[in-house]
């Protein structure tokens, strides 16, 4: 067991490593450092001095080092766009995105898993079927397509709800939450579903298709065979069977949310990363660039780990130690 | 034995299924009894239909396969119709089953003393606490060596034998008066083949159960079994005493499998085999299904199609035994 | 005395014997035929993937000639509304574009996006699943981590984060030319890891087969094994990827266009329309985002719906 857990953090810091080389070749060698910082008159040799002085002629190695050592405390250099630390920017996006994937991956647990139950369950019926065809219309929508007809039909024309921003927000030390207002709650409605109806319907399949292969296997036949009551068979063992892959899975897609959500934000105007990472995108700001990289790739890395160990956690096989096979 | 005495009746057993390409019919026409206490081999090459009659008097056959006439009747009552809940009364309590891949037949997230203790629980108003002492008593029974502690122990913790014989328990856990064993040993290496026949035969006996047999080694029938039903092409073609069929087989499908088993005494000589194969079930010949690879082919069987019959000392669907039957009953 | 009883149904399967006559037979056509959902997806894909082909010849105007675009007519309704014109169906955009000949334009570009990053991460997929199958060993376990590595993030991000530093990284002039191929690549990028591992799978489960170790006996040269005999029995499987990546990759660039690091206003796919046409949603000319985006819809809805089809008609679990 803790070979397993060393070997996958291992893994984790080697994957971490290679993300931040990206980032740092990013970072250093894309255009010039040293130009985006001054302007057009400072001569070469103030550049050379410069440069020198940031200590942007060293080895690469060293850089390399002095960037991951900078990166582990938070330390992104200054935007180039905003002029101030990259760190302190992300601070203050950070909570409008994860207060929103997390509204979001709610709603899609708690709608999605039932449904998927349901549907494979039964597997012919009316709702089944109605079920299944608006899974597919979410599947098939782009999420910015979904966010603008709810747009349209919720702010424009019914006027009940905003069509961006986050509404009043309250600090609580750096943090920002906009759950304590009831505008907050109305801001974050729209968006939320947007980003929760491509995941939601994701998760129904998902269940659906497992629930399906499970209530297919030898040991609920051997169940059914042996007189166990309908509940007990489908609800004691094939759902227990089914939501083992399915936690994992699910667990990956929380991290799918968050690449997801730049395009809510995006849509909706939500003062997020990822709003952050597409304003840098337009002005080329590749320090804030970097530090999304890093930090998107830290977060999924993190989830994967997460998910791993929650499996190893969960499935009996994995956990317990095997008996030697001493015959019959 | 009387015909109210039987355990088990089968008569004109009827399982279709429905395709594009038209109805097919998987068992055709089965009729058979099975006395208390005594053990049926149903033997026959794989796609003979024995596994479908099994899963059929079960109540478990999978849609669109459906039973499409003739009657199951369980000490006296009728079992094919019966609405779900009912039959799943039955199922356990009443007619236990085995299948064939102990790898697959445990759910790997339960403990064993889990799943023993909500079969026993389903079918017998018993106390948790006296659940498990039951669950404790059955892994006993089918030989789980330090069963105190194994019973908390996971499905894959155990070898493919012992699994076969948790599988065991769990069919007897309510003491049903039939099991189906359906191929219970095809999985498992030879020497534990042997071990888990014995163990069967000997549960058979000590609590009284009859158990259908249904595989393709004729060996184990050979062993096992009071009574064999040889299936080919979804119909029974031979049915008697288990000693009769070996020795003095009459349908001419029996007496090809006999001769294919290699003896391991005796003369050695070429492997003997029936020509051909076993025909679809959408591509079966007119008249009698095994005529095409039949050694003893007279015309009739390519026009008309034999129901069982007394030959020698068995019944068989064969029409060179019709004038015995006649003689029989003349 | 025995019975006679009637011999039992007898059914002899004769194939036809010509080839159409046996795909008429066969369960693939029963299945779409059995489908009416999958009739009408197929329908609606034909319509719309053939308009756009067609583009150049059908649409009412020409949006890329900048003689014929007047920003007079900007901003027009559609022709049955208050202030709308029969020759522009269904209004103009700001720049006095014709919606319709804009969509029939940009359906094309997106369709040419979508299937060249398929086709490309296809050819790159199975090529790199056919190597690490085939050779296994240290090339098999590089490949696979690079796939296990990247499968850790979602495709959209992996094609927005390499189009997105691509835009910002190069220059201006360069970047209106080859934002085309950067974006195809992107997005190709981000899905050749799909066809790369179930081709690894197929490829290692082949490769142990009777009838491959029969021609390496042959001596039959490996590469002409893997491409004359692997390559056609695993390729079923690949099918129903592309066809069903097809609708992600048209999902993805038209994503990536609508956050701006896509196809640009002068030469707009269907996310760049929507994109143009979202600023004027709240001041109420709607049609510029809504047309684009109803045949978007149904663009990705058929070939989604067809790729089902596919895989459900492939599946041999399902029969």
């Amino acid at each position: 067991m803790i070979a397993f857990v060393i070997q996958r953090l291992w893994q984790s810091v080697l994957v971490m490593l290679a993300v931040a080389l990206i980032a740092f070749a990013l970072f250093n060698y894309v255009g010039d450092p040293i130009n985006n910082m001054v302007g057009q008159d400072t001569t070469q040799a103030e550049r050379e001095r410069l440069r020198h002085e940031l200590g942007l002629d060293a080895p690469f190695v060293v850089q390399f080092c002095r960037f991951v050592g900078h990166a582990v405390q938070g330390n992104f250099g200054l935007s180039y766009q905003q002029a101030r630390p990259v760190g302190q920017i992300i601070l203050e996006k950070m909570p409008a995105t994860l207060e929103l994937s997390f509204m979001a991956a709610f709603i899609a647990l708690l709608l999605g898993v039932p449904m998927g139950i349901y549907t494979g369950l039964h597997r012919s019926s009316w709702g089944s079927q109605a079920m299944l065809a608006i899974s597919l219309i979410g599947v098939s929508l782009p999420t910015f397509l979904i966010g603008i007809l709810l747009i349209l039909i919720f702010a424009v024309v019914l006027g009940w709800l905003p069509s961006f921003g986050r509404g009043a927000i309250v600090h609580i030390g750096w943090w920002t939450t906009g759950f304590l207002t009831a505008e907050g709650w109305r801001a974050i409605i729209l968006p939320a579903i947007t980003l929760a109806l491509f995941q939601m319907t994701l998760i129904m399949r998902l269940v659906r298709a497992e629930m399906i292969e499970v209530l297919r296997t030898d040991y609920i036949k051997f169940a059914r065979a042996r007189g166990l009551t309908n509940r007990a068979v489908n609800f004691g063992h094939a759902l227990k069977n089914t939501l083992v892959p399915v936690i994992t899975i699910t667990g990956l897609q929380l991290g799918s949310i968050i690449a997801f959500a730049v395009i809510t934000e995006t849509v909706f105007q939500w003062p997020g990363m990822g709003l952050m990472f597409i304003q840098a995108v337009t002005f080329a700001d590749i320090p804030v660039m970097a530090a999304y990289l890093v930090l998107v790739g830290f977060f999924f890395v993190v989830i994967n780990l997460v998910v791993d160990l929650l499996y190893y956690a969960v499935d009996p096989r994995l956990r317990v130690e095997r008996e030697a096979a001493a015959g019959g | 034995m009387r015909t109210s005495e039987m355990l088990l009746k089968v008569e004109n057993l009827r399982v279709e299924v429905p395709t594009r390409h038209g109805t097919l019919v998987a068992v055709d026409n089965v009729s058979f009894d099975i006395a208390p206490g005594e053990v049926l081999g149903v033997v026959g090459e794989s796609g003979a239909g024995k596994s479908l009659t099994g899963a059929a008097i079960i109540g478990l056959l999978e849609p669109p396969l459906r039973i499409a006439g003739g009657s199951i009747t369980l000490a006296g009552r009728r079992i094919d119709n019966l609405p779900y809940e009912a039959m799943r009364r039955i199922r356990g309590k009443e007619i236990g089953a085995i299948f064939q891949d102990p790898l697959t037949s445990l759910n790997p997230l339960y403990t064993v003393g889990y799943q023993l203790v909500e079969t026993i629980r389903t079918h017998l108003d018993l106390a948790p606490a006296k659940a498990r002492i039951r669950a404790l008593s059955l892994l006993r029974e089918v030989g789980i060596a330090g069963a105190d502690e194994r019973i908390d122990h996971y499905p894959h913790q155990f070898s493919g034998g012992m699994r076969q014989r948790i599988v065991i328990a769990l069919a007897l856990a309510a003491d049903p008066r039939l099991i189906i064993a359906d191929e219970p040993t095809t999985a498992l290496d030879v020497s534990i083949q042997a071990q888990i026949i014995a163990l069967l035969k000997r549960l058979g006996r000590d609590h009284g159960t009859a158990i259908m047999l249904v595989t393709h080694d004729m060996g184990v029938i050979a062993e096992t079994a009071h009574r064999v039903a040889v299936m080919y092409a979804g119909r029974i073609v031979e049915i008697g005493p288990v000693r009769r069929i070996v020795d003095r087989p009459s349908h001419p499908y029996t007496k090809g499998l006999m001769a294919s088993i290699p003896r391991a005494a005796g003369r050695r000589g070429r492997l003997q085999q029936i020509d051909g194969t076993m025909p679809r079930l959408n591509a079966i010949p007119p008249g009698c299904p095994f005529n095409p690879r039949c050694t003893e082919v007279i015309d009739r069987c390519h026009r008309e199609r034999p129901d069982l019959m007394p030959a020698k000392e068995t019944q068989a669907a064969c029409w060179r035994y019709e004038a015995v039957a006649d003689l029989a009953n003349a | 005395m025995a019975e006679i009883t009637a011999p039992g149904p007898v059914s002899s399967v004769t194939l036809p014997s010509r080839w159409w006559g046996r795909f008429a037979d066969s369960d693939l056509w029963w299945s779409f035929r059995r489908s009416p959902v999958t009739i009408v997806a197929a329908g609606v894909a034909f319509v719309i993937i053939g308009a756009a082909l067609l583009a150049s010849l059908i649409a009412p105007h020409d949006p890329y000639d900048l003689a014929s675009v007047s920003l007079l007519d900007a901003t027009d309704p559609p022709a049955w509304l208050e202030g709308g014109n029969w020759s522009y169906l269904l209004g103009t955009d700001n720049q006095g574009r014709d919606v319709l000949s804009t969509i029939f334009y940009g359906t094309r570009l997106s369709l040419l996006v979508g299937c060249s990053a398929v086709f490309l991460a296809l050819l790159l997929g199975v090529t790199l699943g056919l190597v690490a199958g085939w050779r296994g060993g240290i090339a098999d376990t590089l490949i696979m981590r690079i796939a296990d590595v990247q499968l850790s993030f979602p495709a959209i991000l992996i094609a927005l984060l390499i189009d997105g530093v691509a835009h910002s990284v190069l220059p201006r002039e360069v970047q209106s030319r080859i934002t085309l191929y950067v974006l195809i690549m992107a997005i190709a990028m981000s899905y050749w890891v799909h066809f790369a591992r179930t081709v690894r799978g197929s490829t290692m489960v082949e490769r142990s087969k009777e009838y491959i170790q029969a021609a390496r006996v042959i001596g039959v040269h490996p590469i002409r094994i893997v491409i004359g005999h692997l390559l056609p029995n695993v390729i079923g499987p690949v099918l129903v990827i592309a066809t069903i990546n097809l609708a992600t990759a048209i999902l993805t660039e038209a994503t990536l266009s609508f956050l701006g690091v896509g196809l640009p206003p002068t030469e707009p796919s269907l996310g760049t329309l929507i994109r143009i046409g979202n600023d004027f949603l709240l001041s109420g000319d709607w049609w510029i985002s809504v047309f684009p985006g109803i045949v978007l819809a149904l663009l990705i809805l058929s070939v989604n719906l067809l790729g089902d089809w596919l895989r459900d008609a492939f599946n041999p679990k399902l029969r």
